[in-house]
């Protein structure tokens, strides 16, 4: 496979700068969170494992700018097939943690189907729509959102449940489709939410149900359900303007905070870094959604944008439901932050959904279909 | 589709703009409120508490004991919520009370909660045992009392107990554990300061489960000063043995300095029930009693002195010159004077008596006759001299104040004119007149020191140089040699105070219970018994006071209580090291007491 020059020229350094320079105070700041209380006792190697994930999570991003995203709208259907599948498998075969079953095992190899499936996901569904007359019709709705949504709430999982349906909306509307249709899907879910909530209320796994009441009223029981709010909120806090200093946080050590190194990494690094920090690692992102959107304006085709736009969307999405659930604006719904989080999977599929971003920018100057070798 | 990407933008602006307000209003705004909180979270503040002084008598016999007090305490938040059921099972206490006390509303997170305490060894070990499977749950070591002496002396030494609820904020009380005990009664509440010493502070880093992960920093508790106290515990002990089963107090005086040697109040308690928190069934008894268990009466009851108030009688007689002492008043049995007559207890009457005749057989016409002379101007004056009518200021414990009538006391109260007749009951101490048992004890130390007026103390060796009445030399010797008359001399109201071991001076004296005279029998129509004793009689080292409620007579029930005080007190140093000077003090004693045996 010869690598294009013009790749190399065009390249994307910025979007590509950010997520690796992300990526790497994810690493800085989980060998910090999981450090042990007591001096001289073993460091665990989350750090180091998500070392070796970044490794090949840089070398994927950089085999999918490689290759045409032209590929992807052509095994769109085949590859949001497979999705679909894997979804089941997790239900049938899947190993449960927290109450929850996400996991699925092959071999030494343990993953997350659903961190693949936003991608299956969102090759099929911009491509459906990039292929539709500006119309939504009912198997679409079926097909995009009925169906997977269903097996997703099934596991439970509420983060990428929420990330599917806002996908789902925000593509609609860049799509520009018939607003008689949009607000008629706004109106049906208005009318239907009480049904539905109940419905998804009694759904909810018991862990989920206190989150959300936690939400409400952390102080209802500090102790208890309330108990993540209340550290996290502690934890970022007590981070003041400048911070405590790196390695000198004691929220995550100490234990108080949970989930220190995935999904509450956000507080971690604010208490070390302080304000000013935050602001800087927040900024990062604001060049990563930026830089995203305006690869969206300058697509050479009707799917770059679509696919651009939607990979945005979900770093954006996940990246505020996160941030907003650490600073205790939102309940505590288990959305990673993307590049930052310790996870291999959420790593690797993250670096791939950038790779597919770069490559549309790459290639935005590419007015004809590659040759096919 | 261009349109819908500019919304995106804004949409990205503006949720990040809020994300990083938020962001300040945390960190920034709310910064320093955080951090305190995330300073709480890690630290453990346990106070170490100090040993308390000990309580020592006036021959260093210690009169409380520290005692190792274990009890269980648990963080709650760190730990979230535990089982109650199996908490409940280990602590052997009622579910819904650990669980009450565990979530009760309003705790300010991390600061222990105190589930049990008084554990044994066998809970202590047991708990430990268990421990990791509730988190935040600790043994703390307390300091616990004991009072070996039980009963005895109990009004005086007192008790500990919890800081009181409302105290809780009271600056005293700053730099204690919440759990603290503290004292709250007699010379543990009087002199705590002294003996609570400083509690050292443990600062001790701690995980979400409570574990310790290090000690950051310690300082060591100042050990409570030790209290030697001037008491006797062998006169206290006594005391409570001759009472009985009788109410009453006796206060003993050092004349030459003021120092108490004994101070008993009974009936009394047990002082080991409050330290480990008294039930409420006990307090109730306590208080329930009709026997008054909590009251101090060698402090807080005031009777009419009654005959042992002669001896400020004569004393003010013989100083204001009124008499001639070897003057005879004759005693038929009583006085006549407008229309009513004042009887002596003797109902056939003394027949013609001297001054030391009088105060030995105590007679009461005599005495009318001294009050008639001198008038109630002067004998008020001398018995404020005295200390009749204000408090000792001891500072055990509120004093009252007894009461010494006046004319101007009367018409204030009575809005009636002072007749002369009040002069006679008050004379010989009935009537309006009214002391507490210290106060009595203060004035027969005070004529006993000679005019030498040592205010009462409860620390060994620690008096203030004494104020002093100038009383004439035969005033002292007069008076000094009656009261050893009483007890000595053939016809002495005071016999049964008489002691082999050492010359005792004193004098009876009977309150008067309204409702006798009306003809009522049974136990709480019963006279008070009083009686005010020094010895030894030519060199005074101890004066007391004994009063015993309904106990009947003075002579007959308070005498002998005097006597077993003043034999604990002298018994034990004649064996020690003088008992050679025994039959010289006697001679002594029967040289001054006129040889009548």
């Amino acid at each position: 496979m010869a690598i294009d020059r013009r790749l190399l020229k065009n390249f994307d350094w910025i979007t590509f700068g950010a997520v690796v320079l992300l990526a790497i105070i994810g690493i800085l700041t989980i060998a910090s969170a999981t450090r042990p209380a007591i001096e001289g006792a073993g460091r665990p190697d989350f750090y180091f494992k998500q070392i070796i994930w970044l490794a090949f999570s840089v070398l994927a991003l950089l085999l999918v700018v490689a290759v045409d995203y032209i590929w992807l709208q052509r095994f769109a259907y085949i590859i949001y097939g497979l999705g679909l599948v894997l979804l089941l498998l997790v239900l049938v075969a899947g190993k449960s943690s927290l109450g929850a079953q996400r996991w699925i095992t092959i071999g030494p190899l343990s993953f997350q189907p659903s961190e693949f499936f936003r991608l299956a996901f969102l090759a099929g569904f911009c491509s459906y729509l990039a292929g539709s007359q500006g119309r939504l019709t009912w198997p679409g709705v079926i097909g995009f959102a009925v169906v997977p949504l269903a097996l997703i709430i099934k596991q439970p999982d509420l983060g990428t449940a929420i990330l599917l349906l806002s996908l789902f909306v925000v593509l609609c509307l860049a799509k520009g489709l018939n607003r008689k249709l949009i607000a008629l899907l706004v109106v049906l879910s208005l009318l239907a939410a009480p049904f539905f909530g109940h419905i998804f209320w009694e759904g909810l796994k018991e862990y989920q149900k206190n989150r959300l009441v936690a939400f409400l009223d952390p102080d209802v029981d500090p102790a208890g359900i309330g108990y993540q709010i209340n550290q996290s909120k502690i934890t970022i806090g007590s981070g003041a303007f400048f911070g405590k200093g790196y390695q000198q946080g004691t929220q995550g050590p100490l234990r108080f905070l949970p989930e220190k190194h995935t999904d509450f990494i956000f507080a971690v690094f604010a208490e070390e870094w302080g304000f000013a920090g935050s602001l800087v690692l927040i900024s990062l992102y604001l060049v990563l959604f930026l830089r995203g959107v305006d690869t969206a304006l300058k697509a050479k085709d009707e799917y770059g944008r679509l696919v651009a736009t939607g990979i945005t969307a979900m770093f954006f999405i996940y990246f505020s439901v996160n941030i907003s659930m650490t600073l205790g604006m939102m309940p505590v719904v288990g959305v990673p932050l993307p590049f930052v989080s310790y996870g291999g999977t959420a790593l690797l599929s993250n670096f791939i959904a950038a790779g597919i971003l770069i490559g549309i920018r790459t290639r935005r100057f590419e007015l004809f279909y590659p040759q096919i070798w | 589709m261009q349109r819908a990407l500019q919304i995106f933008s804004l949409v990205i602006l503006t949720v990040v703009g809020v994300l990083a307000f938020r962001l300040f209003e945390l960190q920034v705004y709310d910064g320093g409120r955080y951090l305190k909180l995330s300073e709480e979270n890690r630290f453990r503040v346990m106070k170490i508490p100090a040993p308390r002084g000990i309580i020592y008598d006036r021959n260093e016999i210690p009169l409380v004991e520290n005692v190792p007090l274990f009890s269980v305490s648990i963080v709650p938040d760190s730990s979230r919520l535990p089982d109650f059921k199996a908490l409940a099972k280990l602590l052997a206490l009622d579910e819904a009370e650990v669980e009450g006390e565990i979530t009760k509303k309003g705790r300010s997170p991390f600061v222990p909660i105190r589930l049990k305490q008084g554990l044994d060894f066998a809970e202590v070990a047991r708990i430990e045992a268990h421990k990791s499977d509730f988190p935040g749950l600790f043994i703390e070591t307390d300091i616990g009392r004991e009072y070996p002496l039980g009963k005895v002396a109990a009004h005086l030494i007192g008790y500990l107990g919890r800081i009181p609820p409302g105290q809780s904020g009271n600056p005293e009380f700053r730099n204690l554990p919440p759990d603290a005990m503290i004292g709250q009664w007699g010379v543990e509440k009087m002199y705590d300061r002294d003996l609570r010493g400083t509690p050292g502070e443990r600062v001790i880093e701690v995980n979400a489960l409570g574990r310790e992960l290090r000690l950051i920093r310690e300082n060591q508790p100042a050990v409570g000063k030790d209290v030697h106290l001037s008491i006797d515990i062998g006169i206290q002990k006594a005391v409570e043995h001759s009472f009985g089963d009788k109410a009453g107090a006796l206060v003993a005086l050092n004349p030459n300095t003021g120092e108490v040697l004994a101070l008993e109040s009974l009936p009394s308690f047990d002082p080991n029930v409050f330290t480990q928190g008294i039930k409420p069934s006990d307090w109730k008894s306590l208080m329930d009693n009709k026997k008054k268990p909590m009251l101090n009466r060698a402090l807080q009851s005031q009777y009419p002195p009654g005959s042992t108030f002669k001896i400020v009688t004569a004393i003010a007689a013989l100083e204001e010159g009124v008499i001639d002492p070897s003057a005879k008043v004759t005693c038929t049995g009583g006085l006549t004077h407008g229309g009513h007559t004042f009887g002596c207890w003797k109902k056939g009457g003394h027949g013609p008596v001297d001054l030391h005749q009088a105060i030995v057989g105590s007679c009461d016409v005599y005495f009318y006759e001294l009050g008639r002379r001198l008038g109630i101007e002067k004998l008020h004056k001398w018995a404020a001299a005295f200390g009749i009518g204000k408090e000792t200021g001891l500072g055990l414990i509120r004093e009252r104040q007894g009461l010494m009538p006046s004319a101007e006391w009367k018409k204030e109260k009575q809005k009636i004119p002072w007749y002369l007749g009040d002069t006679f009951i008050s004379s010989i101490g009935q009537g309006a007149v009214t002391a507490t048992p210290i106060q009595m004890a203060q004035m027969m130390s005070w004529v006993a020191s000679g005019g030498k007026l040592y205010r009462p103390t409860l620390i060994k060796g620690e008096y203030e140089p004494s104020a002093v009445l100038a009383l004439k030399p035969d005033t002292i010797r007069r008076v000094r040699a009656a009261l050893h008359g009483v007890v000595n001399e053939g016809g002495g109201t005071g016999k049964n105070a008489f002691s082999a071991i050492v010359p005792v001076g004193g004098k009876t004296g009977t309150a008067q219970v309204v409702g006798k005279a009306h003809g009522r029998s049974g136990e709480q129509y019963l006279d008070h018994a009083w009686f005010v004793a020094f010895a030894p009689t030519d060199k005074p080292e101890l004066a007391m006071a004994v009063f015993v409620e309904h106990g009947g007579g003075g002579g007959a029930v308070a005498a002998p209580i005097a006597k077993a005080a003043i034999e604990a007190y002298f018994g034990p140093k004649k064996r020690a090291g003088q008992p050679e000077k025994k039959p010289a003090e006697e001679k002594a004693a029967s040289a001054e007491g006129g040889g009548i045996h």
